[in-house]
């Protein structure tokens, strides 16, 4: 226990020494944050452009839309910002500062997670909310003990599901070792798929982003929970208060993949 | 208390290297880094590892330290299986990579400390005190302040070492600590690593291609070899055994015909007779009595002595021992 | 000045890119995971608003999503740093002391690497989409013509965007900004996320007044065929005509930077 309290002292030095390292430029930190409010913006575009032409789409109408597009987003900026720069592996395995952490007193993962912060994921972060905030009561949510529960546990457990994504996608790279595209493949596609109502996929596609990559947990589900609607066959909306649950099994298989990859590293496997 | 700094036995590892063969078909082909290493260094030893580039010497750091988990065979770092023991065993070593950074490249050097002393949980008043003892002793005060990336090669190697040390390690691995330094700064890194171990009996283990490292620092020489343990002894004993000779190398006031000296060999002359080169066996003269010869036959402007290569030692060793 | 030196140099860009197979591989299958979930979004769009939007039915609209992300990669939507990065570290002069014209030669460069990535990027997203949805394609020959050309336009003001956008280098010491801005525009404004048809009329005015529908929505409409005959026509006049602008005020923006170069002495 008191080890596990000195690890955590340890990585928050570490974090509010990269965060002031960060706020130290600030001239470019602001351009960094506003840049990310940008593809926050941008983002939003299609919700925008979809809904001047129709006024439901896959069953939702805007402002529903807009709270899966909210939470999809806040989501994947907060795990962009914890752990995102976890697919820089290739770049500490070539500088040589992977087996500097191995030679730490501390677990690797753990070690670089808090390598970096980025806290400009903030600016994409800020438009989320925002939508957030302006959509919740046009979508008819009443503010309850039960709604707030359930967002809470839907951003947590989203923004766990996507940080599992980035550990699992770092880990490939013990493999890939070019791979950061491929990294993307798994990460801004999940992020992609979070962000639109998953009744519009077809039946294989949907099912792959509920129970293989759980991206319907993150947004779409938690929304049918707090708009009161049902979901297409196979999705009940009860789903929707599970999505920290649904973060469980993706973290076993990032965990397990991370450490495969760091066996395979050390020579210790295969 | 009794286990010894380092125990090895029967170490191999293995490479697995995937070689092209025409456009799409690889072929596996398995190398042997390290092959059958086995060697003991007791608590306090100062060792010297050196070896070819290629023998294996960074692998074996790599395995002594758990960055590299064995093939077969075992190895013992403080007492410890380093790979399981990854956590425990980095609170009492102490490891420097000459060519990587263990560094924070973007913040002051004095950042760095901080945050290696919050990673081993070090009590503040602690590493405080260590960090001004080291800072004093190394000579750092001056730029402890200055980002990483702006510091000489010099001032970083002096950086490293004192990272490594800040938790006040029993054992210290060094890889190639001095590659790159200029001959000042590479002979203060070695007055300071002396006094170190004198000052806490820190058990020294250092990978090198500079001979002027292990006759300063080492009292024992492990020299490996395609991953082969070739020697083990002191340094008189590896240049009796090999005959390795060093160089004494004089430049005169005034061109002379070939210099005769008893107990050394002329091996060059150069500049038309004003630099000259003669060999001698450091177990049977010294570079005095060398000098003292030259001089009763020329007027001496400048001299050195230059060491025998590791390599040219190591492939001589070899030479020997299939002789 | 060697005119065989610029296919040379496309040549040196295509295989530069083949090197790089898992990269390609895996952008291949992102390319996929995405024209999926796009085709299902547009297409859910079409079927809520009745059959049609703006000249797309069901069918166009699942094309357009595949074939935006086949042609993501070859036309370059977002913005890469390797000029930013010679102007920063000063090797653009060796560029600017070559005996070929560093515009042209980039150019040559970038239409090889576009010619690599056209078919292991490209492929994989419209084969999965002729399996799962079906693509409508140019009923006669003169509409694959004319698509290629389009195609080729497409890259090209593509790349005459980024070269231009790079050169803020030389006046920006951190050009990560500008460059993100630039693939945030790019992302909305080339029709990447919605056909550019779809935009409320103040957007599609904005888009209009800009060159990235240029890259991406002019050779989609085209290949789609929602565009046909005079209209492609126009469309591929109006790419010419972009093209012609942002070569030119790359050209400028280079003369500044390097007088700035000579000025400053690097």
């Amino acid at each position: 226990m008191a080890e596990r309290r000195a690890d955590l002292a340890a990585y928050r030095a570490v974090l509010a020494s990269r965060a002031r390292a960060q706020l130290t430029y600030r001239t470019s930190f602001a351009a960094d944050v506003l840049a990310n409010v940008g593809v926050g913006i941008s983002e939003l575009a299609t919700v925008y452009v979809v809904f001047w032409r129709v006024d439901t789409l896959g069953g939702l109408d805007v402002w529903s839309a807009c709270l899966v597009f909210a939470l999809a987003n806040l989501a994947f900026a907060l795990a962009d910002l914890l752990v995102g720069h976890v697919d820089e592996l290739p770049r500490h395995v070539r500088e040589g500062t992977l087996d500097a952490f191995l030679l730490r007193p501390l677990p690797l993962l753990g070690q670089l997670a808090t390598s970096e912060v980025s806290l400009r994921r903030l600016g994409r972060a800020g438009v989320a909310l925002a939508v957030l905030v302006v959509a919740l009561p046009r979508a008819g949510v009443e503010p309850s003990a039960a709604t707030l529960a359930l967002l809470g546990g839907s951003v947590l457990g989203g923004t766990a599901v996507f940080c599992a994504l980035f550990v699992a996608a770092g880990a490939l790279q013990f493999w890939l070792l070019e791979g950061r595209e491929a990294a993307n493949s798994f990460t801004y596609g999940g992020a992609n798929a979070a962000q639109h109502p998953a009744s519009l996929y077809p039946g294989p596609l949907r099912w792959v982003f509920t129970y293989v990559v759980p991206a319907s947990f993150v947004a779409y589900l938690p929304v049918l929970a707090l708009t009161g609607r049902t979901g297409p066959a196979g999705l009940p909306s009860w789903l929707g208060w599970c999505t920290p649950l649904a973060a469980v099994p993706v973290w076993a298989a990032a965990l397990l993949l991370w450490r495969a990859g760091v066996r395979r590293y050390t020579g210790a496997g295969s | 208390m009794s286990a010894p700094a380092l125990e090895v036995q029967d170490l191999v590892r293995e490479y697995v290297l995937r070689v092209r063969r025409g456009r799409f078909r690889r072929q596996r082909r398995v190398v042997r880094a390290v092959d059958g290493l086995s060697l003991r260094v007791e608590r306090g030893e100062s060792v010297g590892f050196i070896g070819a580039n290629g023998a294996g010497k960074s692998t074996t750091v790599k395995l002594l330290t758990g960055i590299l988990v064995p093939t077969s065979g075992t190895v013992r770092t403080c007492g410890l299986d380093p790979a399981p023991n990854r956590r425990d065993l980095a609170r009492r070593i102490g490891v420097v990579f000459g060519q990587r950074s263990q560094l924070w490249w973007d913040l002051p050097l004095a950042e760095s400390f901080r945050l290696l002393a919050a990673i081993h949980g070090l009590p503040g008043a602690r590493w405080r005190a260590r960090r001004d003892e080291l800072a004093d002793r190394l000579d750092m005060d001056a730029f402890l302040g200055t980002p990483v990336r702006q510091l000489s090669l010099g001032q970083r190697m002096r950086g490293e070492v004192a990272a490594a040390l800040l938790h006040s390690p029993e054992l210290l691995l060094l890889d190639e600590p001095t590659i790159g330094l200029d001959v000042l700064s590479s002979e203060r890194l070695r007055r300071f690593l002396r006094s170190e171990r004198e000052a806490h009996g820190t058990t020294l283990l250092l990978t090198t291609h500079d001979m002027g490292d292990v006759q300063r620092l080492c009292d024992r020489v492990l020299v490996v070899d395609s991953g082969r343990l070739a020697y083990d002894g002191d340094l008189p004993g590896l240049a009796r055994r090999v005959g390795a000779r060093r160089v004494l190398v004089v430049d005169l006031r005034e061109p002379v015909p070939p210099l005769h000296v008893p107990g050394a060999d002329l091996v060059a002359v150069e500049a038309e007779g004003l630099r000259q080169r003669l060999a001698f066996d450091p177990t049977a003269t010294t570079a005095a009595e060398v000098l003292a010869g030259v001089s009763r036959l020329a007027e001496v402007r400048d001299l050195s002595v230059e060491e025998p290569d590791v390599a040219d030692v190591v492939r001589q060793l070899y030479a020997s021992a299939r002789r | 000045m060697p005119v065989t030196a610029y296919p040379a140099l496309a040549a040196a860009g295509f295989r530069r890119y083949s090197a790089y197979r898992a990269a390609t591989a895996a952008g291949a299958l992102a390319n996929t995971v995405f024209g999926a979930v796009k085709a299902a979004v547009l297409t859910g769009t079409v079927v809520a608003a009745g059959g049609s939007v703006a000249g797309y039915g069901v069918a166009q609209a699942a094309t357009f999503a595949w074939l935006s992300q086949a042609l993501l990669a070859p036309v370059s939507v977002f913005a890469d740093d390797r000029l930013a990065r010679r102007v920063r570290t000063g090797d653009v002069a060796v560029d600017l002391a070559r005996p070929v014209d560093p515009q042209l030669a980039a150019w040559a460069d970038d239409l090889g690497r576009a010619a690599f990535q056209l078919l292991p990027r490209g492929l994989p997203p419209l084969l999965v989409g002729a399996l799962t949805t079906g693509l409508v394609l140019p009923p006669e020959p003169a509409g694959y013509l004319l698509g290629c050309a389009s195609l080729v336009l497409g890259v090209s003001v593509s790349f005459a965007l980024r070269w231009a956008v790079n050169l803020t280098a030389f006046w920006l010491i951190d050009v990560r900004g500008v460059l993100l801005l630039y693939t945030v525009c790019a992302t909305v404004l080339t029709g990447l996320a919605v056909p550019v048809a779809w935009f409320p009329p103040w957007l599609a005015a904005l888009a209009a007044a800009t060159p990235f529908p240029s890259v991406l929505q002019a050779p989609a409409d085209v290949f789609t065929g929602v565009v046909t005959g005079a209209a492609a026509l126009r469309v591929v006049a109006v790419q010419t005509a972009w093209l012609v602008v942002v070569l030119a005020a790359g050209r400028l923006l280079l003369a500044a930077g390097s007088r700035r170069l000579v000025v400053q002495g690097g």
